[in-house]
């Protein structure tokens, strides 16, 4: 349609916001080639390989990861149960307190993220619980909550109609209709919900910074070398495959839900 | 004949909205049953009722003699064919029409056999294999109701299942469904807001208006025996005349029904005036007034019509004016 | 045959439970919204309340102990200039991000929601959904390459030869500084840079749900391309705009780490609740900094959901 060709300023003014998004990210990739070891000089003196070597050969790199990973596994795990309750409970009827549960969902997500570290470290205190493993998992599970919730409530509601009613008409209890109608319908949500809250916890680090003791997540391992650089190449390398790493659910994520009434990220 | 679903005062009220509202109904087993109202007359809320989807706020509900009360929809033998079909979009055709079977916990072979089989019976061989998305808005309706019908149903409720359709099928298709009926001797409830599709069906109507049934009666006294102005104006859109009219023709004051049809240019009789024609095709149809009394007539195919703004004379056979003593 | 007129198949356990929650659907609700329920208002409220009751008490400012006593003396502290600074920049620091975000976002929301067909409408999409998915201290770190003295922003100013124009902009004092890094702007440019996708996505769904043909009456009508925009596009976006300035402005009020990577000495409320709680360990004057960010967003939220920002949640 003719009358639909955007203004030339405005295609500008989109491209140049899009490039201002990406091309930080893109930096990183070239800095993970540098040979120089010292500071951040621009342009790299010369590209090399041997930083991945070198990374590839650090305990504490692959410690903070494997930690990073289970703590997100589990929160992930916990967030998908508590999540699809939730969903289902408010897509069912119109009880009185949805719009207060709601709010609690969302409530540890739009609140700043020192606020739900802060009462969870002093909660953790006035209870004398000592930190842990756990007690990160805690923390992460709660703010995961909201995106699982988010990606399967419109798909609930969508599944609950007359597609239960069928199934119930034509003989299935309420077990069987959850198990051969909706968790099939929603499966695809609960995945991009599952991979969501993977990605927000694996990335996670101002709630962490509270709830984890002398634990090392990688978000807290990358912001201790970006307070204190120790060997800035080694981070370089780890912010990339990190990049690269939190691309995939969300290209999945994407996949998943594309051409649903679900955008996939408006959890976070 | 014993009853196959009985109302006894039953009520379904949300706050203050009355969307059933003290309804007394008794379908007799192996009847084909119309509930006809205008959206939100509560047909379908009726409809539901019986499939267990909604619970009665007063009154009682017999399934073939046994109070519906507390048993959930899964246990009652009706199934329903819904509105807009509810086909499970994540199974294929065989697997939706042997849902009912599946759950039962028939064996996979023989509810294969049964589905294909009530596929058979809605001529959709050979389409057990796609999916529901790939079928055209009239395969879908002949899935759901495979789908009803392979549990083997007492009852199978209909909730305005040909709506979606355009008119040539949905025509073919209400012959097919009556055929059906008579084939299988169960008891069919079908719920429309379309006149014509209720009365050509049906074995007896229920015309619904704010929740209450206004009249329950064999298609032909519905039509030509209505007994509010309510079901005159609506099944067929007679004239309704006013009390007062009534009154000088027969002297008995009570609103009137008299159909278009039974209204024909005369000798003698009533002076009117025109005040549209329009040509229907097989028919023309006249707006006239009849001193403050507007009136439309149908006039069988002619080669002079009255003009807009003519005076002319009209006329009826003293029984086909119905008088409403009811309302 | 018998014709029985209710089934009583798959009557075990299972069965009979469903037929009880059937019964009472009060109860199945109940049981599906009590593990979260439980799990947040217990755990996560539960916190918060904790928290908000510290900052009712006070310390000894001798023995620093925690004086388990109601009293709003910690709430007074927070007027003194020093902290009321903090407080003050952080919000006028929010302000600037959301602003800026929505600058910056709306005509990237704008094309992407009206104009991008087929493959660019996914291109977008993705395109606004990686950086916000993509790490957070990646992002940050990202910035402490580009701002860095020796860095690639300094390099392009310095081979445009346009660094006396870097230096005289770094010489103002409270946006400037020594270098980029360690000044507000840099703050302001990573918080812009960290939070925008937030700005974008709000705004995109809000004018998405502007029917095309809306737009065409008003052309119909007799509206030029302008007006169109200012009078229909723009009041119809506007919650989004506002549903998106909820985001950068609580996360900008909450974040402690972009200002202690990239800017200068001057802290923000983020910072100074980190501080408290940790090595000062003044628990209560920590809570009531936090208290403030809540506060603030509560007055924000009751205004946004007047405007109706929340549908385009």
């Amino acid at each position: 349609m003719h009358s639909d060709r955007a203004p030339l300023g405005l295609k500008v003014a989109a491209g140049l916001g899009l490039a201002f998004m990406h091309l930080p990210i893109l930096l990183i990739f070239v800095y993970a080639f540098t040979t120089e070891d010292k500071s951040y000089q621009w342009p790299p003196p010369g590209l090399t390989l041997k930083w991945f070597a070198v990374t590839w050969g650090r305990p504490d790199v692959w410690q903070a990861l494997w930690l990073s990973v289970k703590v997100a596994s589990i929160s992930t795990v916990i967030a998908l149960v508590l999540g699809t309750l939730c969903a289902a409970a408010v897509s069912r009827t119109k009880f009185f307190g949805r719009e207060v549960i709601s709010l609690l969902v969302i409530l540890p997500i739009a609140l700043p993220g020192i606020i739900t570290g802060i009462s969870l470290r002093s909660a953790f205190n006035l209870a004398d619980i000592p930190f842990s493993f756990w007690t990160i998992v805690l923390g992460h599970a709660t703010f995961c909550v909201v995106v699982v919730y988010n990606n399967a409530v419109a798909r609930f509601r969508r599944v609950s109609g007359s597609l239960v009613e069928a199934s119930m008409d034509l003989g299935a209890n309420s077990f069987q209709t959850f198990r051969y109608v909706i968790l099939p319908n929603i499966s695809t949500a609960l995945l991009a919900g599952g991979m969501l809250a993977f990605a927000l916890s694996f990335d996670e680090v101002i709630v962490t910074t509270f709830t984890a003791g002398q634990q090392q997540t990688l978000p807290i391992w990358m912001l201790e070398e970006l307070v204190r650089p120790r060997e800035r190449p080694v981070t370089n390398v780890v912010a990339m495959v990190v990049v690269l790493v939190t691309f995939l659910p969300i290209l999945g994520a994407y996949y998943l839900t594309r051409g649903t009434d679900t955008v996939a990220g408006q959890g976070k | 004949m014993t009853s196959a679903i009985r109302f006894s005062g039953v009520s379904r009220h949300y706050g203050d909205v009355r969307a059933v509202d003290n309804v007394d109904l008794d379908i007799a087993e192996g009847e084909f049953f119309a509930m006809l109202g205008p959206s939100g007359s509560g047909k379908t809320t009726s409809l539901r009722l019986i499939a267990g989807f909604e619970r009665p706020t007063a009154g009682e509900i017999r399934i073939f003699g046994q109070v519906a009360q507390g048993i959930p929809p899964y246990r009652r033998n009706v199934n329903t064919v819904f509105q807009d079909y509810a086909l499970f979009p994540h199974l294929n055709v065989r697997d939706n029409v042997a849902y009912g079977l599946m759950v039962a916990g028939q064996p996979k072979a023989q509810r294969h056999g049964a589905a294909d089989g009530a596929l058979e019976m809605v001529a959709l061989t050979g389409y057990g294999d796609r999916k529901p998305s790939e079928l055209s808005g009239g395969q879908r309706q002949r899935v759901a109701l495979a789908r009803a019908l392979v549990n083997e149903p007492k009852a199978l409720l209909l909730d305005e299942p040909l709506g979606a359709l355009d008119l040539k099928l949905r025509e073919q298709m209400q012959e097919e469904l009556k055929s059906l009926q008579r084939s299988l001797g169960i008891t069919f409830i079908f719920v429309t807001h379309d006149q014509g599709e209720a009365l050509s069906m049906a074995d007896r109507v229920a015309v619904f208006n704010e929740g209450r049934i206004v009249q329950i009666g064999a298609p032909e006294t519905i039509y030509f025996r209505p007994e509010t102005p309510f079901v005159a104006d609506f099944v067929g859109s007679s004239n309704v005349l006013p009390p007062e009219f009534v009154a000088q023709l027969t002297g008995r004051k009570a609103h009137g029904a008299l159909r278009p049809e039974a209204v024909h240019l005369s000798e003698q009789g009533h002076s009117a005036t025109v005040r549209s024609v329009s040509f229907l095709g097989a028919a023309t149809r006249i707006g006239i007034r009849i001193g403050d009394v507007p009136m439309t007539m149908l006039l069988p195919k002619s080669d002079t019509f009255p003009k807009v703004g003519d005076t002319v004379t009209v006329n009826w056979a003293a029984e086909d004016l119905h008088v409403m003593d009811r309302a | 045959m018998s014709m029985q007129a209710v089934s009583d198949r798959g009557a075990g356990l299972f069965g009979r439970l469903s037929d009880t929650l059937w019964r009472r659907p009060g109860l199945l609700i109940f049981l599906l919204i009590l593990p979260p329920a439980a799990w947040l208002g217990i755990i996560y409220l539960g916190s918060l309340f904790a928290l908000l009751a510290q900052s009712f008490f006070s310390i000894d400012e001798f023995t620093g102990i925690i004086q388990y006593e109601f009293t709003l003396k910690t709430y007074a502290e927070l007027f003194r200039p020093s902290n009321f600074d903090i407080i003050l920049r952080t919000v006028v620091m929010a302000a600037a991000v959301t602003v800026g975000a929505a600058a910056v976002g709306f005509p990237v929301a704008y094309f992407a929601a009206r104009y991008a067909r087929g493959k660019w409408k996914a291109i977008f999409y993705l395109g606004v959904m990686m950086p916000l998915w993509s790490s957070y201290l990646v992002k940050v770190y990202s910035w402490k390459l580009i701002l860095a003295k020796e860095g690639i922003l300094n390099w392009m100013f310095e081979t445009l030869h346009l660094g006396w124009f870097l230096n005289a902009y770094l010489a103002i004092p409270v946006i400037g500084g020594n270098s980029l890094s360690v000044s507000a702007t840099g703050t302001f440019l990573v918080f812009l840079y960290v939070w925008l996708p937030f700005m974008i996505l709000p705004i995109q769904a809000a004018l998405e749900r502007v029917p095309h043909s809306m737009l065409e009456a008003s052309g119909d009508l007799g509206a030029r391309p302008a007006q169109t925009f200012r009078h229909v596009l723009f009041p119809l976006a506007l919650p989004g705009v506002i549903a998106g300035s909820i985001f950068t402005f609580s996360l900008t009020l909450g974040d402690y780490i972009i200002p202690q990577i990239v800017g200068s000495s001057r802290r923000f409320i983020g910072q100074a609740v980190y501080a408290y709680q940790g090595t000062a360990g003044n628990i209560p004057l920590a809570a009531a900094f936090a208290v403030v960010p809540i506060l603030l967003m509560a007055v924000y939220l009751w205004i946004a959901k007047r405007q109706g920002a929340f549908d385009a949640l």
